[in-house]
Parts: structure tokens; C-alpha cells; sequence
């Protein structure tokens, strides 16, 4: 059997384009985005069960505390006993619910490659230097406004495998918890500017422009820090039911 | 902080992917393991993710959230718990159920969970766990839930599953292997098998 040839970006890019602009007003992406190789077979092929009415199990949530979560899990460029190379900047916004409220109390993960854009991760085996000095992964509670920050480097571009010469635009994996197990979120964030958005169909799997625009942070110059580090603002808004006879700050 | 509610709904931040590389970040020794330490009510669920194609999935995560023995909600932090020292992961105290279960699925796409069955969160309840799927290219997880076969009946008599066959209903039921050892099998996508019942909550 000869393995099939992995399609060419002007293919990937063709399919994209035919994809751009469907399932307007929707945030979500399709679960199953062809150009997005790995999707095609990992996706359900019946309709969801609508549950109109949650049951609590879905309408509450693990709750993470101070034993969870160490200072330095947030200054990902201090896990190690030297500086990491890359850019340092901070990245901070907020974690809101549907109606605006701050999710508080609740746990942020985060995880990404190097400035090279090599993850510290035994699969990874693109050629880029792995850094001695960078994981790359970090966690946080959120404060009284729904706050998180995180002060780390800016992660590189890297090749992947989904077709012939694709790269991701440099992102930040964000895992989030809300108030109820049904706002649970994981998540990208990328940088603005980024010249690699076109071609990437991962972020391009949201087909609905203003929504891919909400996976892109804000260079923020009044959060960069003199001599130190940029700053990058970007606020995340968790979907689905929280039920509302939780006590808010919990 | 007295933040008034918004006029219209705030639009969602989109979901995208786990992604292949989270195996550093989010898995943490001693997810799987629930139940605290020798208590003799402690019931392992076991099975495997598997694709379109049949094919196990080794790069999946499976997190799981449930009500204790006695049916509360409210949960204990202490799922994670970090060496304030260190920053290493300590894991849980095998004390405290925190009801909260994370879990990466193996080489060989098995994932497990040893936990005590869930009592009802309310009067009349159909006890379960509920259950969340990440995978490389699941561009956004799905929510499932895990019955014990003794809710099997209860289960059938829910209008909201009453359209399903009994074939897909049963996706949501666990077999009973052994005393004490369930199985629980997530098809993300049929046709090598019945695709589990995946729920939307709108």
C-alpha cells in the first residue's frame, strides 16, 4: 500500500477558501474541518443530543485552590534555574461568562513551544533547539475581576505535518474552568499581525472572520515593560450555561 | 466588583484543538485516581477512545466530573496539588474526594479511572459521571456521560435520551466486567462501531 501523498498548501488553501464564511455568526468551529487532516476521523458523525436542561453535574465544576496552583506557575521563564531565549512579554486579560461577569477563582492553564516554536515534548522532533531553560507550561487562578497573567516568551512558528510545507502561526494553549463544567474551554491564542493566518487550517477551522478575530491577542504598550518585556492583552469569554443559583465568587 | 450584566451576551472565545502537545501541561500523576486511598467502595471504569476508523486513539484526554457517594457537587480542591517548594506535582492528598479526574489516554488509547460511584445530586436523579473529551483533532470537546448499568432503566425512561435507539442509548451505559470494574468505550465517530452519544447544552 503506498501512503498517499500529503496535499499541497494551494490545495489546503483551495479547500480554506471554500470553507471561509460558512456557518456565519457561529464561534465554534465544525468539528469536522477536512482541511484540518486529523479531524476527519476524530469527529462525531450523528447530531449532538440537545439537553435543554442540564443536571447539576453539568452545572457545577471542580474547584481548584491555593495548593493547586505554586507563585511561579504563572512566570514560565523562571522554572528553571537560567534565562529562557525568546522575547519576554506578558500576556494578561480577563476571563468573563456570557453576561460580562468575571469568572473568578478558576483555574488557567497554559502551554506552548519555545522561541524556536519546539515543544518540550518527546514527539516533537522538528529540528529547532530545545531550550534547557523553557517548559513552556504555566497555570493560574483567576482574581476577584476574573484577572489571569502569565509572564513568559513569545513561542516560534512551527512546521507540522497536516500538509506540504504547513507551519502554525506562533500560539499560546489555553485550557480554561468556569463555574460549571459546561463552560469548559480549551483554546489558542495568537498574536496579531501574524503573517502564517491564511494558511493555517486550524485557526481558519472558525470560518466566521469576527470570530477567528477573538483568538488574537492585543499588543498592549502600556503593559510592556521598560528594558523587560511586551505586553500582549487578550480576554476570553467561556460559552455555555453556568448555572445561576451558584454563589458567584465561589 | 458589582459588574451589571451586559445588555446583549458577550461572544464566546471560539474553541480550538488540544492539540498533539499537551501531554507536559495538563495530564498530572494521579489524575486517574479518584477514589480516595483503600476506600473500599472504589469502582475502576476503564476503556478505550476510538476513531472513525476503529483505530484507538493515543492522544486523547479524558476528564471527568461527579457527585460523590452522597450526591454533592461541591467538590474539594486538591485535585492538582503542587509542591510549594519544588513546583512539582504532589498529587492528591487520597483523603479528599475532589470529584474532578483527568486523564490522557495511553500508546495504546486506554484511559481508566479508579472513583466511587456517584449518589444523586437530587431527589430522583439518575446518578452518572460526566464526562469531557479532548483529542488531537477534535477541534472542539464533547461531553458524554458515564451511567453504571444499575441506572440502565432509569436511564431508558429520560425523555431527554427517549428518541434514542436502544443500540446508541446503550453507548451510555458502562458493562459491568467484574465486581467493581466497568467498561466504558468513546467512539468519537462511527462506523467501525455505534458513536457514543455526545451532548450539546444549549
Amino acid at each position: 500500500m503506498t501512503p498517499p501523498q500529503p496535499p499541497t498548501q494551494a490545495e489546503i488553501s483551495a479547500e480554506i477558501a471554500a470553507l471561509s464564511g460558512s456557518r456565519p455568526g457561529l464561534a465554534h468551529p465544525d468539528r469536522g474541518y477536512a482541511p484540518y487532516r486529523s479531524s476527519v476521523l476524530r469527529h462525531p458523525g450523528k447530531p449532538l443530543v440537545v439537553v435543554k436542561d442540564p443536571e447539576a453535574v453539568e452545572l457545577t465544576g471542580p474547584a481548584f485552590g491555593v495548593s493547586d496552583v505554586t507563585d511561579l506557575d504563572s512566570d514560565l521563564t523562571r522554572q528553571h534555574t537560567g534565562e529562557p531565549q525568546g522575547e519576554r512579554m506578558t500576556v494578561t486579560g480577563r476571563v468573563l461568562d456570557r453576561d460580562g461577569r468575571p469568572v473568578r477563582g478558576q483555574l488557567v492553564e497554559v502551554w506552548q513551544a519555545n522561541a524556536a516554536g519546539r515543544y518540550a515534548h518527546q514527539r516533537d522532533d522538528h529540528p529547532a533547539p530545545l531550550d534547557p531553560h523553557f517548559t513552556g507550561a504555566g497555570r493560574c487562578l483567576t482574581d476577584d475581576e476574573g484577572r489571569y497573567a502569565f509572564t513568559t516568551i513569545k513561542p516560534g512558528p512551527y512546521p507540522w505535518r497536516n500538509h506540504t510545507n504547513a507551519w502554525r502561526p506562533a500560539h499560546i494553549h489555553f485550557s480554561l474552568f468556569g463555574r460549571a463544567f459546561t463552560q469548559r474551554l480549551i483554546t489558542q491564542m495568537y498574536f496579531p499581525g501574524d503573517p502564517l493566518f491564511p494558511y493555517d487550517p486550524i485557526l481558519q477551522s472558525v470560518t466566521d472572520e469576527a470570530a477567528r478575530n477573538r483568538l488574537i491577542a492585543t499588543y498592549d504598550h502600556d503593559l510592556s515593560v521598560p528594558e523587560w518585556s511586551l505586553g500582549y492583552r487578550w480576554d476570553i469569554v467561556l460559552d455555555g450555561p453556568a448555572a445561576t443559583w451558584i454563589e458567584e465568587g465561589r | 466588583m458589582g459588574t451589571p450584566a451586559s445588555p446583549a451576551p458577550l461572544e464566546p472565545t471560539p474553541s480550538q484543538t488540544v492539540g498533539p502537545f499537551y501531554g507536559y501541561a495538563l495530564p498530572f500523576t494521579g489524575g486517574e485516581e479518584l477514589a480516595p486511598v483503600g476506600h473500599p467502595g472504589t469502582i475502576t471504569v476503564h476503556g478505550y477512545v476510538y476513531d472513525g476508523a476503529g483505530a484507538p486513539v493515543p492522544d486523547a484526554l479524558v476528564e471527568i466530573w461527579q457527585a460523590d457517594e452522597a450526591g454533592s457537587l461541591k467538590g474539594a480542591p486538591g485535585s492538582l496539588r503542587r509542591d510549594p517548594v519544588t513546583g512539582g506535582i504532589l498529587g492528591r492528598n487520597g483523603v479528599d474526594f475532589t470529584g474532578f479526574a483527568r486523564i490522557a489516554t495511553d500508546a495504546s488509547g486506554r484511559w481508566f479511572v479508579r472513583t466511587l460511584p456517584p449518589g444523586p445530586h437530587r431527589d430522583g436523579a439518575v446518578p452518572y459521571l460526566s464526562v469531557c473529551v479532548f483529542a488531537r483533532g477534535l477541534l472542539h470537546h464533547l461531553f458524554t456521560r458515564i451511567h453504571l448499568p444499575e441506572h440502565a432503566a432509569a436511564l431508558a425512561a429520560d425523555p431527554a435520551f427517549g428518541e434514542l435507539s436502544e443500540a446508541r442509548r446503550q453507548t451510555l451505559v458502562a458493562v459491568e466486567e467484574r465486581p467493581g470494574v466497568y467498561r466504558f468505550d468513546i467512539r468519537l465517530q462511527g462506523g467501525a462501531g455505534e458513536e457514543t452519544v455526545f451532548l450539546d447544552f444549549a
